[in-house]
């Protein structure tokens, strides 16, 4: 169309990267701008891309190639239907999380530090964005590096009210360091048997030499690192605390749109990637992360079900959604594949809702998420407390909420594939998922306040993003075809193996 | 059985680097220790990049022509090192350098928090805030 247009997906990661220089020694009464402005920036870039990607058909790819050197020898960002997708969703999510941090960091971070702060909030962001798009394994190592070590930064700035973010943060940071390693390892491997680090490349050569033992490993070490990265049961052990202790907004961001960007790029390293060694990709699915993946569900919701905090209590939940968003692409079909990009979308949605709500209700609790310390804030924070409830209504899967159309979408695709057991198990956890947040509304509507029954001060900045989302989350219930067109288009893209 | 193993010696070593790093990480209690842990793990990793682009006999990768200038001949039999795993190596670094610095400032404040660098301890002081319901 128009060739501004191939500059997009440079111009998406390298507004935020640069902007988080900039606000980092700017003075910190202009860190919410900047950070305001790059990630609408993103953001919007995000949109133009899709609308003209979504004019096309569905394997076209656009590609840039970075300082002008053409692949495989220079770097490349690639974006086709499920980039496009995905990179939206943390865009997006990212900006609303941006919309909302500076009255949710307003009692959690003292003033001065909010530039610097930004600045790895800032670049969180752009890697994540970059690792979404880049085409060059090696090059997506670099880029889960930025993004972790500056989101361990993040979680440490709990550390503020609450000592533990820093056990937390350090636990994160180890613990992703090591799946990063792994990464490598397997893309070690990979290179030293194809001798080419560009993913296209890569899956042109990996069946070439699918004789040798090396790339099996490989493989092992890629999927494993990512697994860690994406926080998949059994290595989601630094995932709740890390969320629990971070400061509210961090977590919002988080939890919306972090491992959902890993959780793409586990489908690409073996749908695009490893996609040419036929049997490889679907037998990991089916034996290793649909069984995994169940695992996360059961457990993540009854962990749920037995916490006493609100905001652990959605971390735990965290865990059984990534599993549903896994056992969709388990599925290894195009239904499947679809299902969980839906849910990729619907997740962050919801999550980011949901903690941006909780975070909105916790500030009149003096900071705490304790449940008790959430006794009838329901009736005294009206605005707020309903948006919440809208999103909570939505994770549990509520027709007439996005939350419903995913889990439609993949019972339909576990049903299809002929796992009638997995749908019930399915079915059954979604029921229990009612359990915990019934506890929730129970506390925040039925239980008498002990300080007071008068309206409590809310905040415009958190209100306003989080019905953003809640009407999001109705409006994609209503009318479901935009994401599901999107979604269809990019397990497309992934089942076509090499695109 | 053996030569094999004889000729691949540097990624022996690499394996087992790698696995005394990944031990330190998971069972040592004191937090820098785990950091050396972790320090040695990824360095592993960088050795076996370095391997895999070295050649033996091989020089470094800068066009040697010979005295005329002819390239189809004189570039015929010169070895060259594959230098691309040497450069994706120096960005691991910096990831590394970066990794050790973040965990050692984070070590930093949780000593001055907890007044203990000791995983167990922490742990116990952690459990003791639980119970006692502080958040």
């Amino acid at each position: 169309m128009i060739d501004w247009i191939t500059h997009l997906p440079a111009i998406i990661v390298v507004v935020p990267l640069l902007m988080a220089v900039i606000t980092a020694l700017l003075p910190a009464r202009f860190g919410w701008g900047l950070a305001l402005l790059a990630t609408a920036g993103s953001a919007l870039a995000s949109g133009i891309m899709m609308a003209d990607l979504m004019t096309r058909w569905a394997g076209y790819r656009l590609s840039y190639h970075l300082g002008g050197w053409a692949p495989p020898w220079g770097i490349e960002f690639a974006v086709d239907h499920a980039t496009a997708l995905v990179v939206m969703v943390v865009s997006g999510l990212g900006f609303v999380a941006t919309m909302s941090s500076k009255s949710l960091f307003m009692n959690e971070i003292s003033h001065h530090d909010l530039g610097r702060v930004y600045g790895a909030w800032l670049l969180t962001f752009g890697g994540l964005l970059g690792l979404v798009m880049t085409a060059d394994a090696f090059n997506l190592f670099v880029f889960f590096e930025i993004s972790s070590l500056a989101s361990v930064t993040l979680v440490a700035m709990g550390s503020g009210y609450d000592k533990r973010a820093l056990i937390a943060a350090f636990n994160y940071l180890v613990v992703g360091a090591i799946g990063a390693t792994f990464y490598v390892i397997g893309v070690g491997f990979c290179y030293a048997m194809t001798g080419t680090l560009n993913m296209v490349d890569l899956a042109v050569r990996l069946p070439e030499v699918n004789d040798q033992i090396p790339i099996y490993i490989g493989l092992a070490f890629m999927v494993t690192g990512v697994m860690v990265k994406a926080a998949i049961f059994p290595m989601h052990f630094w995932l709740p605390p890390s969320y629990g202790h971070a400061p509210m907004a961090v977590t919002t961001l988080l939890a919306a749109v972090a491992t959902k960007a890993s959780l793409y790029i586990l489908v690409r390293v073996l749908m695009t990637i490893f996609g040419g060694i036929d049997p490889l990709p679907q037998l990991i699915l089916q034996w290793v992360l649909i069984p995994l993946s169940l695992m996360a569900i059961l457990l993540g919701t009854i962990l749920a079900i037995y916490e006493r905090d609100a905001k652990l209590m959605l971390a735990q939940s965290s865990i059984a959604q990534i599993g549903y968003i896994v056992l969709g692409f388990g599925m290894g079909s195009l239904a499947g594949l679809q299902a969980g990009f839906i849910h990729i979308a619907n997740h962050a949605m919801i999550k980011g809702g949901m903690f941006i709500g909780l975070g909105g209700l916790a500030m009149a609790a003096a900071g705490k998420t304790k449940l008790d310390g959430l006794a009838g804030i329901g009736r005294r924070m009206p605005l707020t407390a309903t948006g919440f409830l809208i999103c909570g209504l939505s994770l549990i899967g509520l027709p007439l909420t996005a939350g419903f159309i995913s889990k439609l979408y993949l019972v339909s695709a576990v049903i299809n594939a002929g796992y009638w057991q997995i749908a019930a198990i399915v079915l059954f956890s979604s029921a229990l998922s009612v359990i915990y947040l019934w506890r929730l509304i129970e506390v925040m509507w039925f239980t008498p306040s002990g300080s007071g029954q008068s309206r409590l001060p809310e905040q415009v900045m958190i209100y306003v993003p989080l019905w953003m989302l809640a009407l999001a989350n109705i409006w994609f219930g209503i009318s479901a075809s935009t994401i599901t067109e999107i979604s269809y288009g990019a397990a497309q893209v992934l089942m076509g193996g090499m695109t | 059985m053996l030569d094999q193993l004889l000729s691949h010696w540097n990624y022996i070593i690499v394996v087992l680097l790698m696995m005394i790093g990944l031990f330190i990480v998971i069972s040592s209690m004191n937090l820098v220790k785990k950091l050396v842990g972790l320090s040695l793990f990824q360095t592993s990793v960088f050795l076996f990049y370095i391997s895999l682009g070295k050649i033996e006999g091989g020089t470094a990768p800068i066009i040697i022509t010979g005295g005329h200038g002819d390239h189809g001949n004189s570039t015929h039999d010169i070895l060259y090192s594959n230098p691309l795993p040497h450069v994706l190596i120096l960005t691991a670094i910096v990831v590394g350098v970066a990794t050790t610095a973040l965990g050692l400032s984070l070590v930093l404040r949780i000593k001055a928090s907890f007044n203990s660098i000791e995983e167990d301890e922490i742990l116990a002081e952690k459990r003791v805030m639980k119970s006692e319901g502080r958040s």
